[in-house]
């Protein structure tokens, strides 16, 4: 009897035990390899850390000098330009598609695969099939020039007041559809019965959609902005496949910034004290969001 | 924060991935692989090979280098660091005091390199007064590089002066071809530089304004001159140019799609490459009016400490084969560059290798011979990146020749 009954008591500690038992490795990784980096970062940015890491804290002073760089400020305001096209433009054109994606049409099913597809690259791939396609020697232009239309021109990615506006373009080609499938399955997601009650009442498509179908999508949009909004942070492959920074440092973003100082410059207390920024750039988008959602969940 | 996660795997991938070498056999990170560049290291495999030393090649690509330093840190930062690196002027003075170079004064003293060796180099390959690196062999950037037949064919002679060059460069452009090869890379943009500011002020004005720093050289009437001199540079090169490997601007060279090139002489080795013979296809002449004037950079294997005696006997053996004058005379053949002792005969160098020589010697007799400002012979990398940001932007037109002088002062003093 008495074996019987810690026989299920073990079985039943067992299956309490099993989820941390298999979750812990991960769990532990993540402590060293994100938040216990994290954390050498920050230290590392109050530190005189040049060619490798040193321990002799200096307070403030790196922040001071990265925030007296030009280079600092060519990169902040690249990353306000291509953030705000990047997020906008994305979110227009997946909300369209997915508008006109959602009107029951033949062949949908072949459709939303090929829109998706580009977010199965790597921005690499991406980065290098469009600094091809921007190139004047041997992309669109030459193209078109082979075609006959000697006149045209399009040299963006060679110019230094414009390359940062291909980095935005090759963005969200890759990006748009991913938005895209966020935006259709918000659109699937909400109660037909709504929508026939207020054709009933006289509402035109287009009241339907602005009055309606919006407003019912806003967790999508929150979605679609996190997203977004983290991924131009920390862009930094794209930009070193599309353009390497240039012409010249025009394109420099602050990853490719920190990626530079730290280990090409050998001023890693300044590449830190860049990372930190980046870090709390995201942390004040994600925060106000995850407690958003936490709180809605009981 | 995905980067610094990106970091840590290319740390553990390399850790796993070099686990295997053995205790006789070098491992050696380098950026030698352009095919010129390639074929010049593999007479050094070779030679290493006979003497039963295996070689593990560790190349990481990127002209200047700059992608093979960030490997290195890693891999020292996880304490497994590859025998011999490939390096250039103060890295390897930072990497020294840092404490994490070897000692080669045994084999040094017993090949007498301190007689052999130019003063100016033994800056670089000594710390403390200890050999910490073997040099490979001196390069100089302040050279162009010509496509003969263009110029023969619009009747160009040899500019020796910089207004010729400039005239010389507009009867190209005005034929239709490119004047000027150039890759927009900050780094060739720099190489530039070097020449034309010795065009500008003489050895004196480069080391005023590159090795000391000062103020009034880095902001002033000459250096605005220096910028303006890149500005008409800029006007010559093709529409197509930013972003553009260094060799396949030199293939334009070669192709006869353009008549001129500034570059250091690793560009030699491609002309080479290509079946070109020098004074007969391309013409190698020092960037015009910086005659008797060197700008250099020394490749030297610098030398990381290794535990086992059978490692250390095979990293003596490797510097010992590096500085043989068979050897430097061999790879500088195929390398392009001069030998980085003066005791190496000449005979088996081209008339370019030869003019090298020749300029190299009398440069440092005559106090002409002075660290690359591009390559990290001049100061060190905060510095010169710092440099590298006001160079690469004027030349992209963000700010005028004023405007530039004027930022470089600042830039400069602030990385200092």
């Amino acid at each position: 009897m008495a074996f019987s009954t810690s026989g299920v008591d073990i079985r039943t500690r067992l299956q309490d035990l099993i989820p941390k038992l298999v979750l812990s490795p991960s769990i532990a990784a993540m402590m060293i390899f994100v938040y216990g980096f994290i954390v050498f970062t920050v230290y590392l940015s109050f530190t005189n850390s040049k060619m490798l890491p040193s321990y002799d804290l200096i307070g403030f002073e790196n922040y001071a000098k990265l925030w007296a760089l030009s280079a600092w400020w060519t990169a902040v305001s690249n990353l306000a330009i291509f953030a705000s096209l990047y997020i906008v433009i994305c979110t227009a054109i997946g909300l369209t598609l997915a508008i006109l994606l959602d009107q029951k049409i033949r062949g949908e099913g072949v459709l939303r695969p090929i829109y998706l597809y580009p977010m199965a690259l790597s921005f690499i791939v991406t980065g290098t099939a469009w600094k091809w396609f921007l190139d004047p020697g041997i992309g669109l232009e030459n193209t078109m020039h082979l075609w006959g239309w000697q006149s045209f021109h399009f040299g963006w990615i060679k110019d230094r007041n414009m390359a940062i506006y291909t980095i935005v373009i090759a963005a969200v080609w890759q990006t748009s559809g991913f938005v895209m499938a966020m935006f259709l399955a918000g659109l699937r997601g909400i109660d037909n019965e709504i929508l026939r009650a207020a054709q009933i009442d006289g509402a035109s498509n287009w009241q339907l959609y602005r009055r309606i179908v919006i407003p019912m999508l806003r967790p999508a949009f929150m979605s679609a902005f996190v997203i977004l909004s983290h991924l131009a942070v920390k862009s930094y492959d794209l930009v070193v496949a599309l353009t390497g920074g240039g012409p010249g440092r025009a394109t420099e973003l602050p990853a490719t910034f920190m990626y530079s100082y730290t280990f090409t410059r050998n001023s890693m207390g300044i590449g830190a004290s860049s990372a930190v920024i980046m870090l709390m750039t995201i942390a004040a988008i994600m925060t106000p969001y995850l407690y958003a959602e936490l709180k809605e969940k009981p | 924060m995905r980067i610094i996660g990106k970091k840590m795997s290319v740390v553990l991938a390399l850790m796993a991935s070099t686990s295997m070498a053995q205790a006789e056999d070098v491992e050696v990170l380098h950026w030698w692989t352009s095919g010129g560049e390639a074929a010049a290291l593999g007479v050094l495999k070779d030679t290493l090979k006979s003497q039963g030393i295996g070689w593990i090649d560790m190349p990481v690509s990127g002209g200047g280098g700059e992608a093979a330093m960030t490997t290195l840190r890693a891999r020292v930062t996880a304490g497994n660091p590859p025998t011999a690196v490939q390096m250039l002027g103060f890295d390897i003075q930072d990497w020294a005091a840092e404490g994490a170079l070897g000692n080669l004064d045994d084999v040094a003293a017993k090949e007498g390199w301190d007689a052999v060796v130019p003063p100016a180099l033994q800056a670089f390959s000594k710390y403390d007064g200890h050999w910490i690196a073997a040099p490979v062999n001196v390069h100089s950037t302040n050279w162009v590089w010509a496509n003969k037949a263009v110029l023969d064919g619009l009747g160009i002679a040899q500019p020796t002066t910089w207004d010729e060059f400039v005239a010389a460069m507009q009867k190209v452009k005005d034929s239709g071809k490119t004047a000027l090869a150039h890759g927009g890379q900050p780094w060739q943009e720099a190489t530039v530089f070097d020449g034309v500011v010795l065009s500008v002020g003489g050895t004196e004005f480069y080391k005023k304004a590159f090795v000391d720093l000062d103020p009034e050289a880095l902001g002033g009437a000459q250096m605005v001159e220096a910028f303006k001199r890149m500005e008409t540079l800029h006007s010559f090169t093709d529409a197509n140019f930013s972003g553009r490997d260094w060799n396949l601007a030199s293939a334009m060279v070669i192709n006869g799609d353009a008549a001129f090139q500034i570059m250091g002489d690793w560009a030699k080795g491609e002309f080479l490459k290509a079946g070109k013979v020098p004074g007969t296809d391309f013409l190698c002449f020092r960037v015009p009016g910086t005659d008797g004037d060197v700008s250099f950079n020394s490749d030297q294997f610098a030398m990381f400490k290794v535990d086992s005696e059978a490692a250390k006997a095979a990293q003596a053996q490797m510097a010992a084969d590096i500085m043989s004058p068979t050897f430097q005379s061999a790879f500088n053949v195929v390398k392009g560059s001069v030998p980085a002792r003066t005791d190496v005969p000449n005979t088996a160098f081209d008339d370019c290798g030869k003019k090298g020589m020749a300029d190299l010697a009398a440069a440092s007799a005559s106090g002409n011979l002075v660290g690359s400002m591009a390559h990290g012979h001049a100061n060190r990398a905060a510095v010169k990146n710092a440099i590298y940001d006001v160079v690469t932007a004027a030349f992209n037109g963000e700010y005028d020749a004023e405007t530039a002088a004027k930022n470089l002062a600042d830039a400069v003093a602030a990385a200092k």
